[in-house]
């Protein structure tokens, strides 16, 4: 368990959660399976971390949850961003890139 | 800053509703687990096995959930009230533990707490003085052993010092009960006056609660001119109903009207300071003049350092002051000067004592951790399976830990609260015990730092008995669980190696405190075997001084006699005489000497003066060894007489008779020696009595009491009414409420001893009952483990004596185990009683003995009941049961 979780660089579930409620309204077990096609199957989010998170989103005001019908008719929980959410992501998005960029310019000084 | 306040608002909604965030939380996960198996199915898995591979995936649902539910508040918190629900849901059940183990916490923490606020109020606290670091004692050494000084040792000291700011001091030779309080309307009462220094209550800071100080005025005239007098806070209370009216009135005080100048503060006490046990009501000015300078060494000293002062240095200032002193006025005492810290004075001598009250009192807490670690151990036992199926359901280590010392610092807490009621109670009786000669004991209560103080010592016993159950769970893996409860196996080795251990530890820690107070309490009755020299029981004394009236001597030596007369009248009376000072009751003496003898200035045999009648020494017990006693015929008409005691006869005729020799220096004039007396214990029980002098009270003025005292065949209290009627016709004024019993003088002179021993002798009870209550748990507990084992060696053929012979003699292994270890740790430990000792050595084979016997007694009895259960189990039941 612990190894899949080192797997993410720690503080981006959030940003990714965040980035995938960009498409719209998804529930938990969706946002999992998209962070995973998305990624290509390289990212691969444990359930143990993904509803911690939500939690601490939704605690946060960045995202929002209310229950739906699902595809397959049953009742899920779906979120969606909210404005702070938003804004959450934005810096959140742009910190990233900074940082990303940091570390290619020192690996390929190197 | 809005932002985090609606955080917060939605986390305190998240935790108002967060049985219904939980459910909606566990649906939303089932949702998710329902997706995972319809993919696994996808995948061409037969349901069931999709089911198991998604919950295989998700993981642990139940931490999954907690993790997540950690968002909502503060996880300790919730696992702290869900630990609290859980603990008292558990505690209910057991509520045999419960209460047991409160109960002894509790008197465990009330002991502590108790021990600590006297250890407060005698050591921590500083002496109720302003600045009281730099408040000194001055002691005389030249005048043994009463230390006191004169007058002109004072004025002298005082002028030339430069580290000391002043002197001030006491009159120490007032007698209890020597003012008269007349009129106003009430009976007549005898009050204790003390005689201070104009300086005496500003040197040490303290200011009156109402009215004034004496005035410089006052503190320079001759002694008994001035008439003013202060009251002290408890007599303003008790006889004047705090009545501020009083400041400024006259008090008729011994026929003379006096004027009330003022009223001290609850908090000056000066017996509780430096006279411990005596009640101190009034006090008065004694002028530092050329007349007190007269009367000698009379005065008890204290001074204030300078700031910055210190004592080795103002002590070196002052010895060479005194030398110089002693050079320029020969004719004057001694003065030989050590300087202590006040504190010290006060307090240094019961530093040992409470010390070892201390080590006891710690020694007992420790006893009463093990006690309770072992229970918690053996219920830990019992709750393995318990404990097994939290940790499958993904309890975590720490949180099973953290459950252990919530229950344990829980329980000790609520011991804890009990313990604070018991210390209230006690501390309330001990600041009650004004007999006692303890210093500072009346300001011993449970004060903030004492709370501080018990709620620490509960905590701390809950975390230490805990942790020693709760780090035993690393050894509850699941398997181990599970094979360990298993049928027929023993005792996981590890946790009956603990309870073990524990047992012996407490076995030892009660063989130190029951040592201790059997060296204590053998001291204790080889004191109250020293032979007094005089015979306590059946006999009372009642102060009777003469009124004004009788202003002569023939006056007064008539009044004596009559009042003799009739006293020894009355029915049940066996005899009566009168004394100036009751023995354990004062300590003044003189230098004398034997006629036809040279003797150098410092060489005079000091002798202890008392003033006595005839058929006193019949009336107090004291044996008349050679000659005869005093008769009414030895007054001024008569030759001058005396009565020494055996100790003073040897030292001044060594080998030969003392009577009919001459001493010359007590009074103005040489005295023939009519017959020599037994010893009496003068100043302590511990000491020896010294020189003893016995003067006629017709042939000598120089006396400032007279306590009648009485032998009788019936209680003091039957006899009273009979002799204040006896003596109305000739003293209307007599409260015979003061009758004392001379039993009163001895029991308050062994009154710290009797203190202690009597705290440590229950803290030893305790203990032993414990430690036992701590062997009776291992052994009942291994006997129920190895139920099956026994069944099986009886069903081979072992008798039920051998089976019960085999778990005496198993705990009486881990006893002789326990008295070893106690019996060298007694032997290093029981070195800090030495000071305490009395005619017992620290060693004393019989209390080691009798230590021994006892603890082997109490472990024997421990196992004998579960060696009986043992012997009593039934093989085949005991190999069909699981």
């Amino acid at each position: 368990m612990g190894n899949s979780k080192s797997d993410l660089l720690p503080g981006t579930l959030d940003m990714l959660v965040l980035k995938t409620l960009t498409r719209g309204h998804l529930h938990g077990y969706a946002i999992g399976q998209l962070i995973q096609q998305l990624s290509e199957d390289i990212l691969q989010v444990e359930e143990g971390s993904l509803y911690p998170a939500l939690q601490r989103l939704e605690l946060n005001g960045w995202i929002e949850g209310e229950w739906g019908q699902s595809a397959n008719n049953r009742r899920a929980r779906f979120y969606k961003l909210t404005p702070d959410g938003r804004k959450k992501l934005s810096t959140e998005t742009q910190r990233y890139h900074q940082v990303i960029g940091a570390i290619a310019r020192v690996m390929g000084n190197a | 800053m809005s932002s985090s306040l609606r955080r917060l608002r939605l986390r305190l909604r998240y935790w108002f509703h967060h049985r219904a965030r939980q459910n909606q939380l566990h649906e939303e996960m089932e949702y998710h687990l329902a997706n995972l198996t319809e993919e696994f199915m996808d995948n061409g898995m037969p349901e069931n096995q999709a089911r198991a591979a998604a919950h295989r995936k998700f993981g642990n649902l139940a931490l999954t959930a907690e993790d997540s539910r950690v968002t909502w508040l503060s996880r300790w918190v919730s696992d702290a009230l869900q630990d609290l629900r859980y603990t008292l849901r558990n505690l209910r059940r057991d509520a045999g533990f419960t209460t047991f183990a409160i109960l002894i916490v509790g008197l465990g923490v009330g002991a502590c707490a108790t021990v600590f606020s006297i250890v407060n109020a005698l050591l921590l606290r500083p002496l109720p003085f302003h600045e009281p670091s730099r408040l000194v004692w001055l002691a005389n050494l030249a005048s043994k052993p009463e230390q006191t000084a004169q007058v002109g040792h004072i004025l002298g000291l005082r002028d030339k010092s430069r580290t000391l700011a002043d002197l001030a001091g006491y009159f120490a030779y007032f007698g209890n009960g020597d003012v008269k309080l007349t009129g106003g309307g009430s009976e007549p009462e005898r009050l204790t006056g003390v005689r201070v220094t104009q300086n005496f209550l500003p040197l040490l800071g303290v200011n009156p609660l109402l009215g004034r100080n004496f005035t410089v005025d006052e503190g320079r005239e001759r002694i008994g001119r001035t008439k003013v007098v202060l009251l002290s806070f408890n007599l303003w209370k008790r006889r004047f109903n705090s009545d501020p009216a009083i400041v400024g009135s006259q008090l008729t005080l011994n026929e003379t009207p006096m004027l009330v100048a003022g009223v001290l503060p609850e908090t000056f006490d000066l017996g509780a300071v430096f006279l411990p046990g005596t009640r101190v009501d009034l006090y008065l000015p004694f002028p530092l003049t050329e007349e007190t300078d007269r009367f000698g060494n009379t005065l008890a000293v204290v001074g204030r350092l300078k700031p910055g002062a210190t004592v080795p240095a103002a002590q070196d200032e002052l010895t060479s002051i005194a030398k110089e002193l002693e050079r320029l006025n020969p004719k004057r005492n001694d003065i030989q000067a050590q300087l202590t810290v006040l504190d010290q004075h006060v307090n240094g001598r019961l530093r040992p004592a409470v010390f070892v009250l201390v080590c006891a009192v710690g020694v007992v807490m420790l006893i009463v951790c093990a006690n309770l670690s072992n229970l918690q151990l053996a219920r830990t036992a019992n709750r393995q399976r318990e404990m097994a199926v939290r940790v499958a359901l993904g309890a975590g280590r720490q949180r099973l830990l953290r459950q252990m010392l919530t229950e344990s610092v829980l329980l000790s807490f609520a011991g804890g609260l009990l313990g604070l009621v018991l210390a209230v109670a006690g501390t309330r009786a001990l600041s009650s015990l004004t007999t006692v000669s303890i210093p500072m004991l009346a300001s011993v209560r449970v004060d903030p730092a004492a709370l501080l103080f018990t709620l620490a010592v509960a905590i701390g016993t809950g975390i230490l008995f805990g942790l020693m159950p709760a780090l035993q769970i690393p050894t509850l893996a699941v398997h181990d669980t599970l094979k360990d409860s298993a049928r027929g196996s023993t005792e996981g080795h590890r946790r009956s190696w603990a309870r073990g251990t524990l047992a012996v530890s407490e076995i030892a820690l009660a063989c130190v405190l029951v040592v201790g107070a059997g060296l204590l309490i053998r001291s204790f009755l080889r004191v109250l075997d020293v032979d007094l020299g005089f015979r306590p029981e059946k006999t009372a004394a009642l102060r009777i001084d003469p009124s004004r009236r009788y202003n002569t001597s023939t006056l007064r030596n008539n009044y004596y006699t009559d009042a003799l007369h009739r006293v020894r009248s009355l029915t049940g009376i066996q005899g009566a005489g009168l004394t100036d000072v009751l023995p354990l009751g004062g300590d003044r003496s003189w230098g004398v000497g034997a006629k036809g003898q040279l003797y150098d200035r410092h060489h005079y045999h000091e002798a202890f003066v008392r003033i006595v009648s005839e058929g006193y020494f019949n009336a107090i017990g004291i044996s008349l060894k050679a000659g005869r006693d005093f008769s009414e015929r030895d007054d001024s008409k008569n030759p001058p007489v005396i009565v020494i005691n055996e100790t003073m006869a040897r030292a001044m005729w060594p080998g030969r008779s003392a009577v009919g020799q001459t001493v010359q220096g007590a009074g103005n004039v040489d005295r023939e020696v009519v017959g020599v007396v037994g010893d009496v214990h003068h100043l302590a029980l511990e000491q020896a009595s010294g020189n003893e002098m016995y003067l006629p009270i017709r042939q000598s003025g120089d006396y400032s009491a007279v306590d009648l005292v009485v032998r009788s065949t019936l209680p003091p209290a039957q006899f009273a009414g009979a002799v204040r009627e006896a003596l109305r016709p000739i003293e209307p004024e007599l409260s015979t409420r003061e009758f004392r019993p001379v039993q009163d003088l001895v029991d308050k002179s062994v009154s710290p001893r009797r203190f202690i021993v009597f705290l440590l002798s229950g803290f030893s009870a305790f203990a032993l009952v414990l430690a036992s209550l701590g062997i009776y748990g291992v052994i009942s507990y291994s006997v129920s483990q190895r139920t099956q084992e026994i069944g099986i060696r009886m069903a081979i053929g072992a008798s039920a004596g051998h089976v019960q012979r085999d778990i005496i003699f198993q705990t009486l292994r881990l006893a002789a185990l326990g008295m070893i270890i106690g019996l060298i740790a007694s032997w290093m430990l029981t070195r800090a009683l030495t000071g305490l000792l009395f005619g017992v050595s620290t060693t004393d084979p019989l209390t080691y003995l009798a230590m021994l016997t006892v603890l082997t007694t109490v472990a024997a009895i421990a196992g004998y009941l579960p060696a009986r259960r043992a012997s009593r189990i039934d093989p085949m039941q005991a190999l069909r049961t699981n």
